[in-house]
């Protein structure tokens, strides 16, 4: 005696198992395109890496190579070595978008006319295109007509040249990499704040919570999604910092502020560049640091769904 | 009777054929790809296809102007998806890697071609990769040093020749509070310019190209020698501060300012310092100085190319269009001042009456019998050139960290020439 038996006979298979399906079929065009345009890539970098590849001829295998000259490139602090160690400075401070950004929203979330006005001013970096905030910053450390030399000036210091000196140039960067990430965790932390209950900050109060105490025992407890999207975004947007980098400097003076993403840009696919495999390597490490984020983020959201 | 009009169909073929071979009406389309994307090559560039539509009415041409920076990552994609009948690159070893793919057409029977051998024979070496020629020469150009002819006469100089003279020349100029070289690094060619005169004119031509092809080691005395000789020009404060964050272009109004009294650069920056406003008795030119005495003088002229690509649909109206870009007459009209205001290829042309033109064709003609170099990121491979510019850059912010510099050159050579 089957299942089937006790279901009518005309019920086609597709009916029967509606249920289960469903998800699936709804899942199908997404899972599709994750499949060729995400994972089946990575599995392609993997390949890649062990190859030698100009991009026209014939590639060669050579296994592990493309690795070892990376490994000797960090050892000999050469233009890996700067890259990883850009990427680690930059992981660090980009961080500091979540305080700055977290400030400004409790700075912004009052009642007074205009609001959303001045909302909008902070949020602007946010909206403007990478390129003119590249663009912007680059003619603000500018050391002949730049607005930074011109204020330091005044106070009797400077000039210097920040996009020109090789130990200044990352966090040249990373500041201006700043000023739009500061506003993007802003809207986060606005949104946030609107859902606060009042009632508990009412509570708190009775109990006598104010200042640092209130915020840190009331308001941030509820601010945790919040927080964690900020968390999110801004480490994403630490390792994928390419675009400034390329407007601003082009990796120079002398390859000292690029990163992975551009390093493996510059190797692979850039005016010079023809190492595919190098660069796929690259990719593959930058790859291997992000899964440790993302494995990361995945499991915190997972033990929040289970509810601990 | 059947078989006979066949014949008789195939007999006129034949005379046809024999009839006219070079007056065939060219038909089809022919596709061609320009890198010329600013305004006024970019005219040139079209007026000229469009006289050559004139005399091939039965072609249809379509034209496509790609960005001059983008085009450079591009190429390696149309060339092998989906290829133009021509398309414009680089001499040298900037065609090498294209040429080994097999995907430029060996155009060496058009310079068998009696009209074309004698005229174009000057660019025929850097078009030549392994005896064979696979492209044409449309335009070069003289680098050289031009100097702020005003400030040399306030100061008293005049120009130099020898090495010594351009250092005290140097010095006098950096006395009266101003930097005797502008240059803007932070596209890092410039700086080969400067390690291409330097090298060129302390070690010779035949050296200078065997460190391109990575037969001789960086940290080779000869090659230190070349930076002692730079390092005396930046120890001096020759050249001007902060040149890592200026592209060439933002170089430009240190010299139009009077900040800076020269600039080593191609002959195609003479418009946009005239178009600054300096006149032509403000602005003038010099051959780069000798400085040991025992090497011949030779020059950078970087040569800009037409090319066929192997997967070409339309290859004879591809080669008629080359015998027309370097016909004597075309190359007369597109080099001349109105349009890229450059140096024609072909010997029976005639040159325009422009002072820098002058000057740089008889340079290049009489006075550089140790030899024709394209460019630094032309005649070394391309890693090997991103590498060392890089090393240049570094070097000419901090001189003394040159062994450390070498080390690195010398690191980079062992991984790149196998």
């Amino acid at each position: 005696m089957t299942v089937s038996a006790d279901i009518s006979e005309n019920e086609s298979w597709f009916h029967r198992n509606q249920q289960s399906l469903a998800p699936w079929l709804f899942l199908a065009p997404g899972i599709l395109f994750f499949a060729v345009y995400v994972i089946a890539p990575v599995f392609q970098s993997f390949n890649l890496s062990l190859y030698e590849w100009d991009g026209l001829g014939q590639a060669e295998y050579v296994g592990l190579r493309n690795y070892e000259d990376l490994y000797y490139e960090f050892v000999d602090r050469d233009a890996f070595y700067t890259a990883l160690k850009n990427n680690v400075i930059w992981l660090a401070l980009y961080l500091l978008a979540i305080p700055a950004g977290l400030f400004i929203a409790l700075f912004l979330n009052q009642t007074v006319a205009g609001i959303r006005i001045y909302k909008s001013l902070f949020f602007f970096p946010f909206v403007i295109s990478q390129v003119v905030v590249g663009l912007v910053f680059s003619w603000f450390y500018d050391p002949n007509f730049g607005l930074l030399n011109t204020i330091i000036g005044f106070v009797g210091l400077g000039p210097i040249n920040v996009l020109g000196n090789e130990d200044l140039v990352t966090y040249g960067i990373i500041a201006a990499g700043l000023w739009p990430q500061t506003a993007y965790c802003m809207i986060l932390y606005l949104t946030g704040l609107n859902a606060v209950d009042p009632e508990q900050i009412e509570a708190g109060r009775l109990d006598g919570a104010k200042g640092w105490s209130m915020l840190r025992n009331i308001i941030l407890p509820q601010l945790r999604p919040a927080t964690f999207i900020a968390f999110v975004v801004t480490i994403i947007g630490a390792l994928r910092s390419f675009d400034l980098i390329s407007i601003m400097t082009e990796g120079g003076p002398f390859g000292s502020s690029r990163v992975l993403a551009y390093y493996m840009f510059e190797v692979a696919l850039s005016e010079y560049g023809f190492r595919m495999g190098y660069g796929a390597a690259i990719a593959v490490v930058l790859f291997l640091i992000m899964m440790c984020f993302i494995t990361y983020f995945l499991w915190s959201m997972y033990r929040e769904e289970r509810g601990y | 009777m059947h078989s006979k009009m066949k014949q008789t169909v195939a007999a006129f073929a034949v005379a046809a054929a024999f009839a006219a071979p070079a007056k065939a009406e060219l038909t089809g389309d022919l596709t061609i790809f320009l890198d010329t994307s600013n305004p006024a090559p970019r005219a040139t560039m079209e007026e000229m296809i469009g006289r050559f539509g004139e005399l091939h009415p039965g072609l249809s041409i379509e034209t496509t102007v790609i960005d001059r920076e983008a085009y450079k990552t591009q190429i390696r994609n149309f060339l092998t998806a989906n290829a133009p009948d021509v398309a414009t690159w680089y001499a040298a070893n900037r065609m090498r890697p294209y040429v080994e793919a097999g995907l430029f057409e060996d155009v060496s029977d058009l310079y068998a071609e009696p009209e074309i051998a004698e005229a174009i024979a000057s660019t025929k070496g850097a078009l030549t990769i392994d005896d064979k020629q696979w492209g044409v020469a449309y335009t070069y150009y003289q680098w050289g040093v031009y100097y702020r002819k005003d400030i040399f006469a306030e100061l008293g100089l005049s120009e130099p020749t020898t090495w010594d003279e351009e250092k005290a020349n140097c010095a006098k100029i950096v006395e009266s509070g101003r930097a005797c070289y502008t240059i803007g690094t932070k596209y890092l060619w410039t700086a080969g310019g400067w390690f291409d005169y330097l090298n060129m004119r302390t070690n010779g031509f035949d050296f200078h190209m065997d460190l391109a092809a990575g037969k001789v080691s960086w940290e080779d005395e000869r090659v230190k020698q070349t930076f002692m000789n730079w390092k005396e020009l930046i120890d001096m404060g020759g050249f001007i501060a902060d040149h890592q964050t200026y592209s060439w272009q933002e170089a430009l109004p240190f010299m139009v300012k009077g900040e800076a009294a020269a600039y080593l650069m191609g002959n195609f920056a003479v418009a946009p310092l005239r178009e600054a406003g300096l006149t032509d008795d403000q602005l003038d030119f010099y051959q780069f100085v000798k400085i040991n005495p025992d090497v011949a003088l030779s020059e950078d002229a970087p040569t800009d190319t037409f090319h066929i690509p192997s997967n070409a649909k339309n290859k004879e109206a591809a080669r008629e269009f080359l015998r027309y870009v370097v016909s004597a007459e075309n190359q007369t009209i597109i080099n001349n001042g109105d349009n890229l205001g450059q140096l024609p290829v072909n010997a029976n042309s005639s040159v325009d009456d422009d002072k820098f033109l002058n000057q740089g064709f008889d340079m290049l003609s009489n006075n550089a019998t140790g030899g024709v170099a394209q460019f630094w990121d032309r005649d070394a491979p391309a890693e090997m050139a991103k590498a060392s510019m890089e090393g240049f850059q570094e070097f000419m912010v901090k001189p003394d960290e040159l062994d450390k510099i070498l080390a690195k050159l010398e690191r980079a050579r062992g991984r790149i020439y196998k």
